[in-house]
């Protein structure tokens, strides 16, 4: 007999009478922010901006026509001087880039190559999938201006910018816009670690700095 | 180490006593003097207590936040009950889920089994080498020694691996915060003690230190090899695998090398993906005390150019069945793994996590290993009792798991077990012997006044620190409070003689 058979044997016969009881869920649970939260669109975004910050992350508001210049500006505050992006990131948010190289994370052939090639690179641009108001979470999806999750993960500087309209009010709203069968990476904030007396300082993987760019018009 | 019989034992003879199916109970102290170091360890009752304040401050914030805390809770009861019902069907959902997106599922029915799994996964690599982060399964099952001892170096992925790796014997205090039993002083010392550039004169501030462990840790999780993680949830619905960390180590791993072997224990399993709306806010909050845990990633099979090229879910039993086939026992495993009932536990807060054996630590730890293991062991046996039963942990439990009535199930259970031995246990000679004394007033009242009279010669200062002969055992973890000098009895008839206001002493005395 398989381990499969004896496991799934032991279970059926553990559960006995029992097995395929269907327990009924309550789900009385919010499933979107209350008026008293949010009362509107503004607060919603309002709400996600300081959640944010609150993960240590740097929260700035742009307007989309001045938002290639907000990118360029932040990269040379942060002397970030080769930087990645996903291939598909939109043409104007790097246009106004000056001493930045600037190159698009395009397939390689070589998975250890792949990786390695992030090494050394300062930074990262990307868009986000969905961000989460309550909680202050980003959610990267893989989508568009998003690429393979290894860039967020190796370069030292993460540029994230989020559409006002990506922003939900809740993890529930959050879970119903995300599709499973892509990989998700939920970043609340840059890279920490509490292991030494649960003081949250720069963590061992993954950016040390954040900056939310949230794109309003 | 593991007894090579340990191996062999599972089998189809589970008819007998639920807990000899189990994995065969590894040779351990009992609770009480396993705790005996830890607790004349001053340091380090000192550095838990600070840690658990800290995180019990943060998690009453963090879940006083959300008016919709009980919902959440209430709604995690059930859908984890929804799932261990019908947890045949939500495996076999499961494994079809993660062939269908390109993973491969073995099923392990002992920690034996998953340990040959997954060395036999890793030698297939080709690497010498594996990195792995911290999971309570991963601990469950031995698996770094394991590895070692196949000639497989086991390269922890994150800071807390490392300091545990530096401390030698070092265990796990915390199944969340591995190294939450040292303070800075120590991890300073741990990493200023090592290889040649580190610095001696290393500050011990935490940013300082952790910068440290990055330099050590600076060539990460290489791309090519193989890497372990464990899991937070695995969705039946979708295959999906969901981890969720404070720290980023296991994203590293599951997102850099070639190739991903993911164990997880078979309750781990949630139904659906909308499902996960409940436990991604119960999780974070319980676990840290935060509205989100920094790390969360999930992924479902292998993503072509992102990733993994190929992906292994180890499916554990070692002895959840078991749990599972108690109809109140298997209440225990709606766990998440949050550690919330650690922290708030008067017992764990004092011992840590090492006493409690391999297994999970805290009270959740006391009420699921003896299950798993049986309580046929001294040290199996000695969990139920490891707990004041004050109830803290029912009541920060984000499953609503109701501990303290478990652990009283177990304690009947361990009374049971013995009940045939030659030697009656202690508390049955005791309540047969209370038995016959109560059985007749006379009887009863002679031994109250006799024993109020030698109690009282026992006590010093109004505690009694020792009681004689075999019930001395039971006062070596407590002291017992000398009795009144006057039993209620007599109190009752001096009352019904003086006409009703008693001696002043009474019950009433205070109206």
């Amino acid at each position: 007999m398989s381990s499969r058979e004896t496991v799934l044997g032991r279970v059926r016969e553990a559960l006995g009478p029992a097995r395929g009881t269907r327990v009924p869920v309550p789900r009385d649970y919010r499933r979107r922010l209350s008026g008293r939260q949010a009362p509107t669109r503004a607060d919603v975004v309002a709400l996600f901006s300081e959640r944010v910050a609150e993960h240590r992350a740097s929260v700035r508001h742009v307007s989309a026509d001045e938002l290639a210049t907000a990118i360029a500006a932040a990269l040379w505050g942060r002397e970030a001087g080769r930087i990645i992006a996903p291939a598909d990131l939109p043409f104007g948010w790097l246009a106004g880039l000056e001493g930045v190289a600037a190159q698009a994370d395009l397939p390689a052939a070589d998975r250890v190559q792949a990786v390695r090639g992030l090494d050394g690179l300062d930074g990262v641009v990307t868009g986000c999938a969905v961000a989460i108001a309550q909680t202050g979470t980003i959610v990267l999806d893989g989508g568009r201006a998003q690429g393979r999750r290894a860039l967020t993960l190796v370069p030292p500087y993460h540029l994230c910018v989020v559409h006002a309209d990506q922003i939900v009010g809740t993890v529930p709203e959050a879970v119903a816009r995300l599709d499973p069968a892509r990989p998700l990476t939920w970043i609340g904030g840059p890279s920490t670690t509490t292991d030494i007396e649960l003081e949250r300082t720069e963590g061992v993987y993954g950016p040390a700095v954040l900056d939310v760019f949230v794109v309003e018009d | 180490m593991t007894p090579p019989s340990g191996d062999s034992s599972e089998g189809p003879g589970r008819g007998a006593a639920p807990s000899s199916a189990g994995p065969v109970p590894l040779p351990a102290p009992k609770f009480a003097t396993a705790a005996r170091a830890a607790l004349s360890d001053g340091r380090l009752r000192r550095n838990l207590a600070g840690a658990t304040a800290v995180l019990r401050a943060r998690r009453d914030a963090a879940t006083a936040e959300l008016d919709d805390w009980e919902e959440l809770r209430e709604a995690g009861r059930a859908i984890r009950d929804r799932t261990l019902l019908n947890l045949d069907s939500h495996l076999e959902e499961l494994e079809r889920a993660v062939t269908g997106a390109g993973g491969t599922v073995h099923w392990a029915a002992d920690a034996a089994e998953a340990r040959r799994i997954v060395t036999t996964l890793v030698r297939a690599t080709g690497e010498g080498e594996v990195h792995a982060v911290r999971s309570a399964v991963a601990r469950e099952i031995r698996l770094d020694e394991a590895l070692e001892r196949a000639g497989i170096t086991v390269r922890g992925a994150g800071l807390a691996e490392l300091v545990m790796d530096l401390d030698g014997d070092g265990r796990p205090s915390h199944p969340l915060f591995p190294a939450l039993h040292h303070d800075r002083a120590r991890i300073r010392d741990l990493l200023a003690g090592g290889p040649p550039g580190t610095p001696a004169d290393l500050p011990d501030d935490p940013a300082a230190l952790a910068g440290a462990a990055r330099a050590r840790l600076r060539d990460g999780v290489p791309p090519g090899g193989a890497a372990i993680c464990g899991a937070a949830f695995l969705v039946a619905e979708t295959g999906t695998v969901v981890l969720a960390e404070p720290g980023g180590g296991g994203r590293a791993c599951a997102v850099l090398p070639e190739t991903l072997i993911c164990v997880a224990g078979i309750e781990e399993v949630v139904p659906t993906w909308a499902d996960l709306e409940v436990f991604l806010q119960l999780l974070p909050r319980a676990a840290v005390g935060e509205r989100t845990l920094p790390a969360i990633s999930t992924w479902t099979g292998v993503t072509p150019g992102d990733g993994p090229a190929a992906f292994h879910l180890v499916l554990l039993d070692n002895g959840r069945t078991t749990v599972l086939a108690d109809e109140i026992g298997r209440a225990a495993l709606r766990c998440v793994r949050c550690a919330a009932c650690l922290d708030v536990c008067p017992v764990y807060g004092r011992t840590g996590g090492d006493p409690y054996g391999p297994g999970l630590p805290g009270p959740i730890g006391a009420v699921l290993t003896p299950q798993v293991r049986g309580v046929e062991s001294a040290a199996g046996a000695s969990l139920p009792y490891a707990s004041t039963l004050c109830g803290a942990c029912a009541d920060v439990c984000p499953v609503k798991i109701d501990i303290p009535d478990l652990l009283v199930h177990l304690r009947g259970r361990v009374v049971e077990s013995r009940r045939r031995r030659p030697v009656p246990p202690p508390e049955l000679a005791m309540m047969r012997a209370l038995a016959w004394t109560m059985g007749d007033r006379r009887r009863h009242e002679a031994a109250l006044r006799r024993g109020t009279r030698w109690a009282r010669l026992l006590s010093r200062g109004g505690r009694i620190r020792r009681l004689p002969g075999l019930l001395g055992r039971w006062t070596d973890a407590r002291d017992v409070p000398a009795p009144p000098a006057e039993t209620f009895r007599a109190w009752w008839r001096s009352r019904a003689r003086s006409g009703g206001t008693g001696t002043g002493a009474g019950p009433e005395a205070g109206r």
